[in-house]
C-alpha cells in the first residue's frame, strides 16, 4: 500500500503513545461540573436556564448566537448552582453553568443503547438540523462548528471528504481509541456527512502507527460504498487540515483561502463519531474521549469517557497523578497544547488529552544566538522562515510580514523544536501572525 | 601629436555640452515642483516620523499642511512640536494656529511587583503579546500590565523606561510626544494619552481591571474595585462594568488632591507636576 506525505516539512517526533491500546474508561460523574459556554470558534453561546434549575443529561442549557456559536448542552443530572465564572487553561476567566450532580437521568429521547443502527435519515437539510441541535463542534482541537463547515455554500462544489484520524501529536491517543473501539460508527458517520455533502467520497486517513484501527476500518469500509481508507506515513504535522489535504489529493489550500476552495472538507474522527451520535442516537455533544498521559513516573496513562465541564483534576485523580510534583499540565498535544495556568480549568469539548509533565522537563532550554542553519525552514510545513520573522520582530521591523507570509503560520511548533539555538520561534511566528493579521 | 590631443579635447568636450544641455533640458521639462512652503514646513517639523500625526512621516504631513483649506488645517496637529510648531507652520500658511491642550500618555495599570506579586510561572518568550495570546499573565489579572516592555521598544523617544521597583513602565512627561506608538502596540490598551491641565496636573484611574471588586483586588492591592466613592465626589465620573474612568473635563487642580485622597485603594493617581522640565505654553 502506498503511504502518502505532505510535500515539503514535517518531523518524525518520538510518538510516546502510551495509551495506544489502553481500552476507553468511563471517568465517571464528578461532583460538580463547570460547562463552559463558549467552547467553540465564534461568539459565545447564550444562557437560557438559572440557577436553581433541575437539569438532565443532554439538557439545552446554552443557545447558539449568532452565525457561528454552537449549542451547549448540560453533560450531566443535577441541579444549577451558579452562574460564574472560573479560570480556564489559558487563566482567563470564562462564564461557566456549575451543576451539582445527582444521579444519570437522560432527556426523553436520547438513545443510550450501544447497538449500532445504520438506517441515515433521508433528508439532509433534517440531518444538518440534527447536528446544529447537537451543537457539534469541530473535536480535533480548533472547535469551529461542524453545520457551518458542511454547508456549502451555492459556489462551491466538493469533491472530497476527509476524515482525520491521524493524531499526529506524540502522547495523545484518543481518537485511535475511538477509532479502535468504535469503527462502525466512524463509518456510518462517514456515509451521513457523504450524505450532506451529496458526494460518494469519504476517506478515512490513519497514520501508520495505528495498524489495529487500519485494519478494523479497513474490514468494516468493505460493507459500505463510499468509504474508503488511506494511510498516511507517520509524520508531524500530517493531521494538520491543509498538510492532510495536501496528501489525500495533491490539492494545496492557497494562502488566506479555506480547505472548501479546493473542493474538501475535513473533519476529525471525533466529530464524525459525534455526529453519528447525533444523528442515530439523538444525544447531544456532552462527552469525549481524553487521553491522559505524559511522565510515567507521574501518571499512569489511559483514555476516558469524559462529561464537558470536569475539572481537569478530578480526571488526574482518576488516573493516579501525582499532582504536587507536576511541573507543567498541557491542555492538547505536547507540541500545540496550552500549558494551563489552572489545574481546575474545566474539560470542554475540544480537549483532546491532559498531558502530565514533570518539573525539569517543563523548563525551557537556554537560548542562544541564530547560527543561520535554516532548520527551522527546512521543517515548517507551510514552507515559510521562522528565522526570518523572528529576527525581523526583534528589531520590531514588522512590515516584511505580509511578504513573508507571517499569516499562515498553523502554529505547529516545528521550527522552535528543531531550532539548535534554542530560539523560541513559534513564540516569534505567533507574534508575526498577531502583527500580520492586524496590517491586514 | 599636439592634432591628437586637440581632436581629443574637442571630442569629448562635444559629447560633455551634448549632455550638459540634454540634462539641464530634462531637468526643466521633468522637474519635481515642490511648493516652497512644503519645503520650509518640513524643515520645521521635527522629522521624528513617528506617525503620530496619522500621516506617514514628517514629509506627508507637511504636503497635507500645504494643501489644507482653513477647516482641514485646523485638524492637523503635529503631537511632537506641540503648540510651537503649529505656530510656526500656521504663520507660513497664514492660517490660526490650532490650539491644543499638552497632553502625554498615562498608564491604566498600577499592579506593581508590590501590590500584584507573581503567581504564575511563565516560561515563554517575553513579549507582552505573546504572552497575552496564551495566558492571564504572571499576576493573574486578565487586563493587568505583563510588564515584559513592548512599549519601550516601541517609544522612538526614550520616554519609557521600566521602574525597576514597581515593574512596570514609567513614563517620562518631558520626553512623552504624545505620537501614540504604545497606545498601538499595548496588547491589553493600557495606555491613554491624556491632556495635561494649564496648571500642569493630571488626575487618572490607574486600574483597567473589569472584574468584581473581590476577585480584582485578590490579584492586586492597587486594583478599582468600583466602590464609587470617586463618583460620589465628583458627579461627572462614571463607574461602568466594575470600573470607574475620569473623563478628561473633570479638573484635576480641582478634584485631583481629593479623589486620589479618598480612593482606598489608591487606584486613582494624582500628579501635581506632570512635566518637571518644560514651563507650560
Amino acid at each position: 500500500m502506498c503511504k502518502k506525505t505532505f510535500s515539503f516539512g514535517g518531523l518524525h517526533l518520538n510518538k510516546h503513545k502510551i495509551s495506544a491500546l489502553s481500552p476507553i474508561q468511563d471517568a465517571g460523574v464528578p461532583p460538580f461540573v463547570y460547562i463552559p459556554i463558549k467552547q467553540h470558534i465564534g461568539s459565545p453561546a447564550q444562557i437560557i436556564v438559572k440557577q436553581g434549575d433541575k437539569v438532565k443529561i443532554g439538557t439545552l442549557l446554552a443557545q447558539a448566537y449568532g452565525t457561528i456559536s454552537a449549542n451547549i448542552h448540560s453533560s450531566v443530572a443535577g441541579e444549577i448552582k451558579k452562574i460564574e465564572e472560573v479560570q480556564s487553561e489559558s487563566g482567563y476567566f470564562e462564564q461557566v453553568i456549575t451543576i451539582q450532580t445527582t444521579a444519570d437521568d437522560y432527556e426523553a429521547g436520547i438513545d443510550t443503547s450501544t447497538q449500532i443502527s445504520n438506517d441515515i435519515p433521508q433528508n439532509s437539510a433534517e440531518i444538518i438540523e440534527l447536528i446544529k441541535a447537537a451543537g457539534i463542534v469541530g473535536m480535533g482541537g480548533a472547535g469551529f462548528p461542524t453545520p457551518i463547515k458542511t454547508s456549502i455554500p451555492a459556489n462551491k462544489s466538493v469533491q472530497y471528504l476527509i476524515i482525520n484520524g491521524i493524531e499526529c501529536e506524540p502522547y495523545l491517543t484518543a481518537d485511535g481509541a475511538l477509532m479502535l473501539e468504535k469503527p462502525e460508527e466512524i463509518v456510518i458517520g462517514a456515509k451521513i456527512l457523504n450524505k450532506i455533502l451529496g458526494i460518494q467520497n469519504a476517506i478515512i486517513a490513519i497514520d501508520e502507527n495505528k495498524p489495529l484501527a487500519i485494519e478494523k476500518i479497513t474490514q468494516i469500509t468493505k460493507r459500505y460504498v463510499g468509504v474508503n481508507v488511506t494511510v498516511c506515513k507517520s509524520k508531524y504535522p500530517q493531521g494538520g487540515e491543509r498538510q492532510l489535504i495536501n496528501d489525500v489529493t495533491g490539492r494545496e489550500v492557497p494562502s488566506g483561502k479555506l480547505p472548501i476552495d479546493v473542493g474538501c472538507v475535513v473533519q476529525n474522527v471525533g466529530t464524525v463519531f459525534a455526529v453519528y451520535e447525533a444523528v442515530m442516537k439523538h444525544k447531544p455533544l456532552y462527552e469525549r474521549i481524553v487521553t491522559v498521559s505524559g511522565d510515567t513516573n507521574l501518571t499512569t496513562a489511559g483514555n476516558y469517557r469524559v462529561r464537558v465541564g470536569t475539572p481537569a483534576d478530578y480526571l488526574l485523580n482518576l488516573a493516579h497523578t501525582k499532582q504536587s510534583q507536576i511541573g507543567k499540565l498541557l491542555f492538547g498535544g505536547p507540541m500545540m497544547g496550552i500549558s494551563s495556568v489552572s489545574l481546575q480549568a474545566p474539560i470542554n469539548k475540544t480537549t483532546g488529552g491532559l498531558i502530565v509533565i514533570g518539573t525539569q522537563d517543563s523548563l525551557r532550554a537556554e537560548e542562544s544566538g541564530c547560527i543561520r542553519c535554516g532548520k527551522c525552514a527546512e521543517v515548517c510545513p507551510m514552507g515559510l522562515m521562522p528565522f526570518a520573522i523572528a529576527s525581523n520582530l526583534r528589531r520590531n521591523n514588522t512590515a516584511p510580514l505580509k511578504a513573508l507570509h507571517a499569516a499562515d503560520c498553523i502554529g505547529c511548533g516545528c521550527c522552535a523544536y528543531i531550532c539548535p539555538a534554542k530560539i523560541p520561534l513559534v513564540d516569534y511566528c505567533k507574534l508575526g501572525k498577531y502583527e500580520a493579521n492586524k496590517q491586514k | 601629436m599636439s592634432d591628437i590631443i586637440w581632436l581629443n579635447i574637442l571630442i569629448t568636450g562635444g559629447i560633455a555640452l551634448c549632455a550638459a544641455i540634454t540634462l539641464y533640458i530634462t531637468a526643466q521639462k521633468f522637474a519635481l515642483r515642490v511648493d516652497p512652503k512644503e519645503q520650509k514646513i518640513e524643515d520645521i517639523l521635527p522629522q521624528a516620523n513617528c506617525g503620530g500625526c496619522g500621516f506617514a512621516g514628517c514629509k506627508d504631513f507637511a504636503h497635507a499642511c500645504v494643501n489644507a483649506s482653513a477647516a482641514d488645517f485646523a485638524k492637523l496637529y503635529c503631537p511632537v512640536g506641540h503648540s510651537e510648531v503649529m505656530h510656526k507652520v500656521s504663520q507660513i500658511l497664514g492660517f490660526d494656529a490650532p490650539k491644543r491642550k499638552n497632553t502625554c500618555a498615562v498608564l491604566r495599570c498600577n499592579g506593581t511587583c508590590q501590590a500584584a506579586p507573581k503567581k504564575i510561572d511563565y516560561n515563554g518568550l517575553k513579549n507582552c503579546r505573546v504572552a497575552n495570546l496564551v495566558m492571564i499573565g504572571e499576576t493573574g489579572c486578565p487586563d493587568g500590565c505583563l510588564r515584559y516592555g513592548d512599549c519601550l521598544s516601541a517609544c522612538q523617544f526614550g520616554a519609557l523606561t521600566i521602574n525597576a521597583k514597581t515593574g512596570l513602565p514609567q513614563i517620562d512627561a518631558d520626553k512623552c510626544t504624545s505620537c501614540g506608538a504604545c497606545v498601538k502596540i499595548c496588547p491589553r490598551h493600557l495606555f491613554e494619552i491624556r491632556p495635561i491641565s494649564d496648571d500642569n496636573q493630571q488626575v487618572f484611574v490607574a486600574c483597567s481591571n473589569k472584574q468584581k471588586g473581590a476577585q480584582a483586588k485578590n490579584n492586586c492591592h492597587n486594583a478599582c474595585i468600583a466602590c464609587k466613592k470617586c463618583a460620589s465626589l465628583c458627579a461627572d465620573i462614571k463607574v461602568e462594568q466594575n470600573l470607574s474612568y475620569i473623563p478628561t473635563s473633570v479638573s484635576p487642580s480641582e478634584f485631583g488632591q481629593e479623589l486620589a485622597n479618598n480612593c482606598p485603594t489608591g487606584a486613582i493617581i494624582y500628579k501635581s507636576q506632570v512635566k518637571k522640565g518644560k514651563k507650560n505654553v
